[in-house]
């Protein structure tokens, strides 16, 4: 009987890497598959087991454990953090001159990619709509920015240097030469952290002597379901704790090699009899711990991140409660 | 003017038997993984519920079937919505949790340099 339930606490809670494939995928505990269980949602038993455990967390990247969650639910929070957290991009490039040997189609491209350091939650997004082409979008959608460039010959440099940084000027372009421009009130609303790109020193065309770009840049706001651009996250992932067992006792030699075998730490050598020996094995990884691992591409923290894709899973419910209700009252 | 009176459909409502207002199957609109399989885990634990799943139509359509069946003659929209409440309200704990958690790290973090 004892087997039994051990048997049925290892269904339940584990996910077994076996040789040829992994079992114990699905979460099976809905109410009525197990007798003797009650699985039946609720919310303050849920309460009561849920913990998160920061376990680092700084500028570029958070990592965390969220224990008692199903994974339906955490996979819910990485599609929407690398999907709809909303951030700005570049989308409209006007390009009023490209003499460099960067076609403009690629250019444009690129500057789509550049992450642009600005808060999405204080934009709103542009009513895609009635525009003409030329028509500039208010102060409240849009963020303008200018990238103005000429490449010359370095008058001072020697006659027989062959170093491209010594005998031309600006012959490279890089992030830190787009400029902001502000629009209506921006430049009173931002007056402190200023708008721009997030990292200097991001490579954008490389020119020689006469060539030159004159490109202004439209940003709106946007997710990243729409272009990959718009995703605030250099990635978002999650994995299960892993559990090893080892099932014989393993001694001596073989027992170094073993531990050699994993990363440092993860077995520990121990002195039985005069001779080391160690714990043998079956990899698990236990169900209901989750380590959450996000990195961002600076444009929010990712702590902030976490909850504005929380938040957004909120609103899409919200969203649904709302259709249902008008739909009944009609 | 172009734009006005085209309203997209959101969620709707098709039911296949005719008076058995426990079997329905909704179509909710610009969804996806992201919300069928959460509300799917948090429906199926409803004790109501006899049968619940989803489907993706067709990759390039952005909508999904979502089907309750329920026993007992509760209608299906209480599942659905009761799922839905029970969403939100995971979110808002997990939001509560988070930020709180944050908060002390953080708070931690700064101790060693005073």
């Amino acid at each position: 009987m004892a087997a039994i339930t051990k048997n049925v606490e290892e269904i339940r809670n584990r996910v077994i890497l076996g040789e040829f494939g992994v079992k114990n995928v699905h979460t099976t505990d809905y109410p009525g598959n197990y007798p003797g269980y009650d699985d039946t949602w609720d919310l303050e038993k849920f309460q009561k087991n849920f913990r998160i455990d920061v376990v680092n967390l700084d500028e570029s990247s958070m990592e965390f454990d969220m224990v008692g969650i199903d994974a339906a639910i955490a996979n819910a929070f990485r599609r929407i953090l690398l999907a709809e957290v909303p951030t700005m991009a570049i989308e409209k490039v006007f390009i009023y001159n490209n003499t460099s040997i960067v076609q403009d189609e690629v250019l444009a491209h690129r500057l789509g990619l550049i992450p642009i350091k600005a808060d999405p939650r204080l934009f709103e997004y542009r009513n895609t709509g009635d525009e003409t082409v030329e028509e500039e979008g208010s102060e409240i959608d849009t963020i303008q920015l200018q990238l103005k460039i000429k490449c010359s010959r370095n008058p001072r440099a020697s006659k027989d240097s062959s170093d491209p940084r010594e005998l031309y000027l600006n012959h490279m372009v890089y992030s830190k030469d787009i400029k902001w421009v502000p629009i209506g009130n921006q430049a009173d609303v931002f007056v402190d952290s200023g708008i721009g790109p997030v990292h200097d020193d991001i490579l954008v065309a490389q020119l020689r002597p006469g060539q030159e770009l004159d490109i202004t840049m439209h940003c709106v706001k946007g997710i990243g379901k729409d272009h990959a651009k718009f995703s605030p996250v250099a990635t978002a992932s999650y994995r299960l704790l892993p559990e090893i067992t080892l099932l014989e006792p393993v001694e001596g030699e073989m027992a170094e090699r073993l531990k050699r075998c994993f990363s440092r730490g993860v077995i520990e050598l121990e002195d039985v009899n005069g001779k080391s020996e160690l714990t043998n094995l079956t990899r698990h990884l236990k169900n209901i711990i989750i380590i959450f691992t996000v990195e961002s591409t600076g444009i929010l923290p990712p702590d902030v991140l976490v909850t504005e894709a929380v938040k957004v899973l909120m609103t899409k419910c919200q969203r649904f409660l709302g259709e249902l209700d008008s739909s009944e009252m009609e | 003017m172009a734009g006005e009176g085209e309203k997209k459909p959101v969620l709707e409502m098709v039911q296949a038997d005719g008076a058995d207002e426990g079997c329905v199957t909704f179509v909710l609109h610009d969804e996806d993984h992201t919300l069928g399989n959460s509300l799917r885990y948090l429906i199926m634990k409803n004790g109501d519920v006899d049968f619940c799943g989803y489907t993706i139509t067709h990759p390039s359509e952005s909508k999904i079937n979502f089907r309750i069946q329920t026993r007992g003659g509760v209608a299906a929209t209480e599942p659905l919505r009761r799922g839905l409440n029970e969403l939100s309200d995971v979110c808002q704990h997990v939001l509560n949790t988070f930020q709180a958690r944050v908060n002390e790290f953080k708070e931690r973090q700064e101790q060693p340099m005073e």
